[in-house]
């Protein structure tokens, strides 16, 4: 019977000829992502059911990359990561990125990948919903909580349903002005905010394999923001270079049939996409930029897992190369090593910090997921009044940001950076 | 659990788990016990203004055992903060239009509530403090305020974890783990 990518993965992972959607299956697992916020809780579940002695199953499988509260003064905050450290130190977990360390990553769904954790045809289950960023590398991942994350540990196998798959196919040439975000958002103000529940999110065609790692993982993070269990791009050569120049660690990709019924399918034309905005308060808030001028903003935020990657702020330099931000603009690299490419790239012999710096922008942050979820009150970036902002971000839900008044729109760098010399929703077609 | 009755606290559609917990208490770690406790009485505190307390200020619980939701109930982040602040303050059932996935399959990992499913809008047709009773075997909720009767869909394939306890008894139970 043919398969989708997805259901191929999930039938190698769970030792079945075939799987269908619906089949609930024992799959075993080949990497386990928890972070600071959920470490903890993760430990203390293994450990209250496996006991105080237990090992975790594999130690090569679990990475552990603290990234949400790191550059706080809050006291519990500093204890969880002391309860990561403990844990890597008792199990001998090879693959944690300690904070205050050279070791010390950033975002965990940026650091994943670019640490060559994750490969093709593998099954990744993360502590956190935007484990699904991933699948942009033609694996299967998917977000979990802490009890399935404590069971993983310990057994390294576990039991899910087989997502039915949603295709999307983006054909035609991608633009200049067009991000990955732009295309995510338009998909998901099309299907809505539970539009892909329970659906793996199959990003296909020709517009898809134009785009780079980075920006097809833009696409594959938001797939949660409509439902999905999963994000899935199926591998490619630019696939195999980002992997093979990450990890010697050999992986067999897995491609779907071509033949494969799917649930529902959706075609785009990239040519006529345009720069998007997801008004306050749900991500399906679609809205063309060029459409909300009127839109006063109070400050513009780039970074996070979806949209604090290099290409995010190389697209932010293009529009700011010699103009000047309007408003408050925060830049916070997702990980270290975002934050020295940052320092390496240039645009016209003008290097990118030369760049933000004389547009005014705030100086670049320390990396870690900073504003993007409010954090504890001292938070770099966290909204504390009634503040408007403009963020690369992809939540805007009430109170995301930190305060339950402000804002939120999402959009792409390009139309960030556009909005931040405004002052207002601008698209960023009036700078380029 | 046969019957689940109390007074019902009513939300609409899209409540994100911001709103059931938000991001500033995920320094709580859910299994030291007192902090278990702590994150009950911080549930439900992202709710934008206009919906009453769902914990009044300085109790750690709430009056509300069941929650009554429209779609999507629980969208957003997979922190488990959620589903286990909303048992720690001492919830039993949420009887909602939909579920987002994690958050259900949360719920049913941890057993710390019964993720119902109407299909219906009972949103619209309940009021925060109506009194409403589950029968949970019967797949039947009353507004007794109202008097009216509500099925519920059965839990389907998740039914043999939840009715074992959750994804450990359940995996003991099939032999999976020991």
């Amino acid at each position: 019977m043919a398969m989708t990518l997805t259901e191929k993965i999930l039938a190698r992972a769970a030792g079945k000829r075939v799987v269908g959607p619906g089949d609930n299956v024992w799959v075993e697992v080949d990497i386990l992502l928890t972070h600071d916020v959920c470490g903890p809780g993760t430990i203390g579940v293994f450990q209250r059911e496996f006991g105080k002695m237990a090992k975790v199953w594999d130690p090569s499988k679990v990475v552990i990359i603290p990234d949400h509260y790191i550059f706080t003064a809050d006291e519990k905050a500093h204890r969880n990561v002391d309860t990561l450290r403990d844990f890597v130190k008792e199990q001998k977990l090879p693959y944690y990125y300690d904070p205050g360390t050279a070791q010390y990553k950033g975002v965990c769904h940026v650091a994943l990948p670019q640490t060559g954790h994750v490969r093709p045809g593998e099954v990744i289950f993360g502590t956190d919903s935007h484990t699904c960023t991933h699948g942009a590398l033609g694996a299967f991942a998917t977000g979990i909580g802490n009890t399935d994350a404590g069971f993983i540990m310990g057994t390294g196998k576990l039991l899910i349903k087989v997502p039915k798959t949603m295709r999307f196919t983006v054909n035609g040439t991608v633009p200049p002005y067009l991000m990955g975000k732009d295309i995510i958002l338009k998909i998901i103000g099309d299907i809505g905010f539970d539009g892909a529940s329970y659906c793996a999110m199959e990003f296909t065609g020709e517009a898809i394999r134009q785009l780079s790692i980075e920006e097809r993982m833009t696409i594959c993070n938001m797939a949660i923001e409509a439902g999905g269990k999963n994000g899935i791009i199926e591998p490619d050569e630019k696939t195999f270079e980002y992997v093979k120049a990450r990890t010697n660690k050999p992986f067999e990709a897995v491609y779907g049939d071509a033949d494969a019924p799917v649930d529902s399918e959706r075609t785009y034309d990239a040519s006529t996409l345009e720069p998007c905005v997801a008004e306050p308060h749900v991500p399906s808030n679609f809205a063309l930029a060029r459409e909300r001028n009127d839109v006063k903003l109070d400050r513009a935020y780039i970074g996070s897992c979806t949209g604090g990657k290099i290409t995010d702020f190389l697209a932010a330099a293009r529009i700011l190369k010699g103009r000047k931000v309007s408003i408050p603009t925060f830049l916070v690299p997702a990980t270290m090593e975002v934050a020295e490419d940052i320092i390496k790239s240039e645009i016209d012999g003008k290097s990118l910090v030369e760049i933000f710096a004389e547009a005014g922008c705030d100086d670049i942050a320390p990396p870690s997921c900073a504003a993007c979820l409010g954090g504890p009150a001292d938070t770099y970036g966290r909204t504390s009044g009634k503040e408007a902002v403009i963020s690369t971000t992809n939540r805007n839900f009430p109170g995301r940001m930190g305060s339950k008044q402000s804002r939120i729109y999402l959009a792409s760098p390009l139309t960030v950076a556009a909005s931040a010399i405004r002052g207002r929703i601008t698209d960023p077609r009036e700078f380029m | 659990m046969k019957t689940i009755q109390g007074t019902v606290y009513v939300v609409k559609d899209d409540i994100d788990t911001d709103q059931i917990i938000p991001a500033q208490y995920l320094n709580l770690v859910p299994t030291i016990p007192e902090e278990y406790a702590k994150l009950g009485s911080y549930a439900m505190c992202g709710l934008p203004d206009g919906y009453p307390p769902f914990v009044k200020p300085g109790a750690m619980k709430a009056e509300y055992p069941i929650i009554i939701a429209g779609r999507n109930f629980g969208c957003g982040s997979s922190r488990e903060h959620a589903p286990v602040c909303l048992g720690a303050a001492g919830v039993k059932a949420v009887v909602a239009e939909s579920y987002a996935r994690i958050f259900f399959r949360n719920c049913v990992a941890t057993g710390e509530l019964y993720p119902f499913e109407t299909g219906i809008r009972l949103c619209d047709v309940f009021t925060t403090g109506d009194v409403a009773e589950i029968d949970v075997a019967g797949s039947l909720l009353t507004n007794r305020t109202t008097g009216k009767s509500y099925s519920i869909k059965e839990l389907g394939a998740v039914a043999p974890v939840v009715e074992a306890g959750g994804i450990f008894a359940y995996a003991r139970k099939s032999g999976i783990i020991k």
